[in-house]
């Protein structure tokens, strides 16, 4: 056998990162290449929240009504994105031959899911801040942060519960076919109103307010809302260091599950010959 | 066009390095690439609308194959004869049902990492990648998940594309090109992460005869660079298959019916008589039975009809029985148009083993899976 020179891999760790990096990396350079996002990412969600902001005025609710409208507009970014482009991103890259690459690359494919998670943060992180930046100028929003290193915390455990969920519903929704379409539609606006999007999830009531609470967002906009507005712990729904507590756990069991949940997929996959091959 | 050696960081290696891992044994067979034994996939079908439907396809039906390193093994047969089955099992992305199948050395069921390290898989009309791209940005991406460093990745990927002749449309969204293009992006993909082993999966299928050939002549090329590198091509395009392959598999319904060189398998119709025959028929069309149920000496008949004529090929014991058949058809009404005697092609290997024709699509037999 001849020698011949050959390229070298990096394994383990780095493999990881480098994909992460790599699968990322579409998201980022997508989100500033398509400029579309601009309207009907930004603009459109932003009119639905000037009206919670125009209801709440009308009725003269207390000041921090309004922020506590314009902070869940600006999550219902982040909220699309895990539904349009965490869950069900695996069923549309099997559709279109990645998802086969990805299982043939020999890392894991879980650091394919961290990375679209990545890549999506980066993406709807650009359009909840663009709806908070135009709705704070124009509705004047008053902020009075209690404490920036526990908002941080709390913004970030909500995200790593929320993604570690769009990780998770990714296998799930693959596993559900053509289904995932409905599923993302059935989801998306049931939340809006079980999270407390635009309004305290405490006036749902303790039990429906609680089982809301497996929606991340739920107890991270609660938290965030009792953190950023002076009249926001009166209307919280649990005490923000159980909310971050109850956020670490959820995020725990969504990225463990998500873990789990692949595994299952490509054993399936393998043993019966669908859901990770594309139809030709 | 020949593939430029990569001048960056690389590794010298002498054999290739088996590794141990997770008490994971590589075969120490090193002279193979990929060896199956017995290798059968069963495909249970879901729901059969009518009770009496078989519940399961067999897809592949005991194969047992071995390709040396430095290979190009040929995968031949239609549509649904098992060949994408067998070339999933092999690229890890199915299990077989029964049977053991190993690359480098090591077994598809079990060592998919170390398995998955060193191979890759270019399939025809393959629409993988993000259309918001440029083909550099999506080779990068796919060389990353190999673990390539970034900057060793962007300067195969500038070698690769000039090999190609895709060097100018390197910034070129993927979604901006053709499907021509594209295939030899995917090619450029495939063998970017520097492979022991690639899968081309009817990679020409779609392509124009000038990309087809460029593609071809990339595949030769490669292997000259890398004498260990292995392909394994399905393909069901003759002339391809005769050109590129080294040895050959003919595949049926799952079944294994011969396997050697092209030429080898070409001796066995020496014999025989191969014509090609050109008629206009005037009378009832020639049909394929009937030719061979009447006419002494007629073993294999494909007819095609194209346009007002009837284009025939046949296989005969011998010339003399040429008389027989032009009788035959003269009976029948039909017009002698051309009359050509040629040497044997690998299709009519095929014909001759199966009775039909490659492009006789055989994949409805119950569901299949290609």
């Amino acid at each position: 056998m001849n020698s011949v020179e050959r390229v070298h891999k990096a394994t383990g760790f780095q493999l990881f990162w480098a994909m992460v990096w790599a699968r990322a990396y579409p998201r980022i350079v997508g989100s500033l290449r398509e400029r579309s996002w601009v309207f009907f990412e930004t603009i459109l969600p932003l009119m639905g929240t000037a009206g919670y902001v125009y209801v709440y005025r009308a009725l003269n609710a207390p000041p921090q009504y309004v922020g506590f409208a314009v902070l869940g507009g600006a999550m219902t970014a982040f909220w699309l994105n895990v539904l349009w482009s965490m869950a069900s991103q695996l069923y549309w890259d099997k559709d279109q031959g990645n998802l086969e690459l990805y299982i043939l690359s020999p890392g894991p494919v879980m650091a394919i899911l961290v990375g679209m998670s990545v890549g999506g943060l980066f993406m709807a992180a650009t359009r909840a801040v663009t709806i908070i930046v135009i709705c704070s100028l124009a509705f004047n929003v008053a902020y009075q942060i209690v404490s920036v290193p526990l908002l941080i915390l709390t913004f970030f455990l909500t995200m790593a519960a929320l993604y570690g969920m769009g990780m998770m519903f990714a296998s799930v929704f693959l596993a559900a076919g053509r289904e995932a379409w409905h599923l993302s539609n059935l989801m998306q606006e049931p939340i809006y109103l079980a999270s407390g999007f635009y309004f305290p999830v405490k006036e749902l009531g303790g039990i429906a307010a609680t089982g809301a609470s497996i929606i991340p967002l739920t107890l991270g906009l609660d938290a965030m809302r009792q953190l950023i507005f002076s009249g926001g712990p009166s209307s919280g729904f649990l005490p923000v260091t159980l909310e971050l507590l109850i956020l670490a756990a959820l995020s725990a069991i969504f990225i463990y599950g998500a873990q789990g949940a692949l595994k299952k997929l490509e054993e399936i996959g393998r043993r019966e010959g669908r859901l990770i091959e594309r139809r030709k | 066009m020949t593939v430029a050696p990569v001048a960056t960081p690389v590794v010298s290696v002498d054999e290739p390095k088996v590794e141990n891992v997770k008490g994971s044994k590589a075969d120490m067979n090193q002279s193979l690439a990929i060896e199956t034994q017995d290798v059968t996939r069963v495909y249970k079908i879901r729901g059969p609308k009518d009770k009496n439907a078989p519940s399961e396809l067999i897809a592949l039906n005991g194969v047992s194959i071995e390709v040396q390193r430095g290979e190009l093994f040929g995968l031949l047969g239609p549509n649904g004869a098992g060949k994408t089955t067998l070339i999933k099992i092999l690229a890890t992305l199915l299990l077989p049902t029964s049977g053991v199948a190993k690359v480098d050395g090591y077994d598809v069921a079990k060592d998919t990492t170390q398995i998955r390290r060193n191979i890759s898989m270019v399939s025809g009309g393959e629409t993988s990648g993000y259309g918001l791209l440029t083909v550099e940005e999506n080779l990068w991406m796919f060389a990353r998940f190999y673990g390539l460093e970034s900057a060793v990745a962007r300067e195969r990927i500038g070698q690769m594309l000039e090999v190609v002749g895709l060097a100018d449309r390197k910034k070129t969204k993927i979604a901006d090109l053709s499907t021509g293009l594209r295939q030899k992006m995917n090619f450029v993909r495939g063998f970017i992460s520097d492979p022991n082993v690639v899968f081309l999966d009817e990679p020409t299928l779609g392509l124009d005869v000038s990309a087809a050939r460029e593609v071809r002549g990339f595949v030769k090329d490669w292997l000259k660079q890398r004498p260990d590198g292995t392909i394994l091509l399905t393909t069901h395009y003759m002339a391809e298959a005769d050109e590129l392959c080294d040895r050959l598999a003919i595949i049926d319904e799952g079944k294994l019916l011969a396997l050697d060189t092209p030429l080898a398998l070409k001796r066995r119709l020496q014999r025989e008589a191969v014509f090609n025959l050109k008629v206009s028929p005037l009378g009832p069309r020639p049909s394929k039975e009937a030719m061979i149920e009447t006419v002494k000496g007629v073993r294999q008949v494909t007819v095609n009809e194209v346009n007002s004529h009837v284009e025939m090929s046949l296989i005969l014991d011998g010339e003399d029985a040429l008389t027989g058949v032009l009788a035959h058809l003269s009976a029948r009404g039909s017009n002698l148009i051309s009359l050509e005697k040629r040497e044997p092609t690998l299709e009519d290997v095929f014909v001759e083993m199966v009775g039909r024709g490659l492009n006789e699509d055989t994949s409805k037999r119950g569901g299949g899976d290609e």
